[in-house]
């Protein structure tokens, strides 16, 4: 099988000889859940940018279905870091904007079935026509997903989604995000600062370390390590921190984020 | 009780404290200025001098600064019947008004329809903002009314020079907040909608329209401004009709009462027109 989503060696160059980060090469398999770890800088936001077609890459590749991705689409759905609603728009206007752009023939009832069926699933019936500015912040990002994934999209790419929530907020919605991606087999790519985050969600962790200058002269970041998830799959919150493995599997993340990821 | 502490109601009855103050001062500094002319103990000879000297006893015209009586009379007469017209010199007020904010309407309303498209466009390429922006930063601090006699040469109709004068003065607050605007469109918005592959025509009137809205009404509100006060200048100058013609016709007239009820008259509609273009930017405002 080839993956859904190929990446090859892909690299982002701003000052000439000094990339932020080459030879970055992965897959995504159909209904995968993978997260990217790594410190600020490293160029993971690029990375998702690129693989949404916001950004272009100075070298490598990235296919899907075996097609280059040539620029944003419709078949990829973006969460932002900063939810990106609409502020002029209510949160049905805002989810509708999305559904009416995937399928402009649709009728206003079909439109509004769709938008009203996503935005039960993140549980914001009762908001549905309130403005973004009159709705918290982790509701906000609930609206972003809603709108993600109201548009069937053949993958999800999240940056950093929870980034700006209270650690009580993004609990809630980790174990939200992980029943609708389990309901779906939707396949996601995640940034995420947090490890914990990444442990609970993602099948697969890559750890990403930052361009850094050594003895031997300049080193690109990249993908220092792909670490797959040995936990069940039926794992959750509360009880992620009692399942065999979990420490070791932190540890190992935490090492590498305090003494590797920076310094080669 | 509750109405006595508002701060509203504590405002407007300073605001009438206030006028009752101006109006009072009014009537203390005219009402004992009799006519200092008068034609009482005055021969035949001495009155029919003082005509021909243009010191009419009999008349009360320019006799100083108005009363507030005087003033009175005027603005019922004016406001009693608005609409009359017995010719190019003596129309209703309502039509002088009229014939103002039509001008004013249409040079407005031509002005946005070149401002706001060529904002759009300028605000969305960096490179037609910088190739603009010399002539746009000459032409905007020209005087309107500078134009007026290029106006009137080329255009060789005094009526259409005065619309373009208002065209001209409202054009380049509107030009200038519509690329401000639409160059500083959150590129997060702009993200979302790429992502959905939203095409240009919708991106342009349902993201980047009614995220600029605010911006581009502060411009309109602004030319709107200006516009009101070009208008009043340039019908001093072009004549014919408009509430500056009136303002220019009842200075030759001497008509102090008249002037001033025109003055009080032109802020009261600049106020209104100022109040209208706020609620429609109240209405498009949004909240982050």
């Amino acid at each position: 099988m080839n993956g859904l989503l190929r990446i090859e060696n892909l690299g982002k160059t701003y000052v000439p000889g000094k990339p932020v980060f080459a030879d970055v090469s992965f897959t995504l398999e159909r209904g995968e859940f993978v997260c990217i770890i790594g410190h600020s800088g490293c160029g993971k936001t690029t990375v998702l940018n690129v693989l949404a077609g916001l950004d272009t890459a100075s070298d490598g590749y990235v296919f899907m279905d075996g097609r280059e991705i040539s620029g944003p689409s419709l078949e990829r759905g973006v969460v932002f870091q900063s939810h990106a609603l609409m502020p002029w728009l209510t949160v049905r206007q805002n989810i509708a904007f999305a559904v009416v752009s995937r399928w402009p023939e649709w009728s206003r009832a079909q439109v509004n079935a769709q938008v009203e069926k996503f935005v039960a699933m993140v549980g914001l019936s009762p908001a549905i026509d309130k403005k973004p500015s009159q709705l918290s912040g982790g509701m906000k990002q609930r609206v972003g997903i809603a709108r993600a994934f109201s548009i069937s999209p053949k993958m999800l790419l999240l940056d950093e989604p929870f980034g700006a929530l209270d650690a009580l907020t993004r609990g809630t919605i980790q174990d939200e995000l992980m029943g609708i991606v389990r309901e779906t087999q939707q396949t996601v790519f995640m940034i995420t600062h947090d490890v914990d985050e990444a442990i609970l969600l993602a099948d697969r962790i890559l750890l990403m370390s930052n361009g850094a200058e050594t003895d031997t002269g300049y080193k690109p970041g990249g993908i220092a390590e792909v670490v797959v998830n040995p936990l069940p799959r039926s794992r959750n919150r509360a009880g992620l921190h009692h399942l065999d493995g979990y420490y070791d599997l932190r540890n190992h993340i935490v090492d590498f984020l305090v003494s590797r990821a920076k310094a080669h | 009780m509750g109405a006595w502490r508002s701060l509203n109601f504590r405002a407007a009855l300073l605001s009438v404290l206030i006028l009752v103050l101006v109006l009072g001062i009014w009537y203390a500094a005219t009402g004992s200025t009799t006519s200092a002319t008068s034609s009482a103990g005055m021969t035949a000879e001495q009155i029919e001098y003082a005509k021909m000297m243009g010191k009419d006893p009999g008349s009360t015209k320019a006799a100083g600064f108005p009363t507030l009586g005087q003033m009175g009379t005027t603005v019922w007469g004016h406001l009693s019947d608005p609409f009359y017209d017995n010719g190019p010199n003596d129309k209703g007020i309502a039509i002088q008004l009229a014939h103002s904010l039509g001008r004013v309407a249409l040079g407005f309303g031509l002005a946005m329809l070149v401002a706001i498209p060529m904002g759009f466009v300028i605000g969305m390429s960096p490179l037609l903002r910088k190739a603009f922006d010399p002539f746009i930063q000459v032409l905007k601090p020209i005087s309107p009314l500078a134009w007026m006699p290029l106006a009137l040469y080329t255009i060789k109709d005094s009526s259409i020079s005065g619309i373009f004068v208002i065209f001209i003065c409202s054009i380049w607050p509107m030009l200038v907040n519509t690329a401000f605007g639409v160059a500083s469109v959150k590129r997060e918005w702009l993200n979302v909608a790429s992502t959905l592959e939203v095409s240009a025509m919708r991106k342009a009137f349902q993201v980047i329209l009614p995220a600029a809205a605010p911006t581009i009404l502060t411009g309109m509100r602004i030319s709107m401004g200006i516009a009101w006060l070009v208008i009043v200048a340039a019908e001093m100058l072009v004549g014919g009709t408009g509430i500056g013609y009136f303002v220019w016709n009842e200075w030759n007239n001497l008509s102090l009462t008249n002037v001033i009820f025109a003055i009080v008259l032109i802020g009261v509609v600049g106020m209104l027109l100022d109040l209208a273009f706020g609620q429609l930017q109240k209405a498009v405002t949004y909240v982050e």
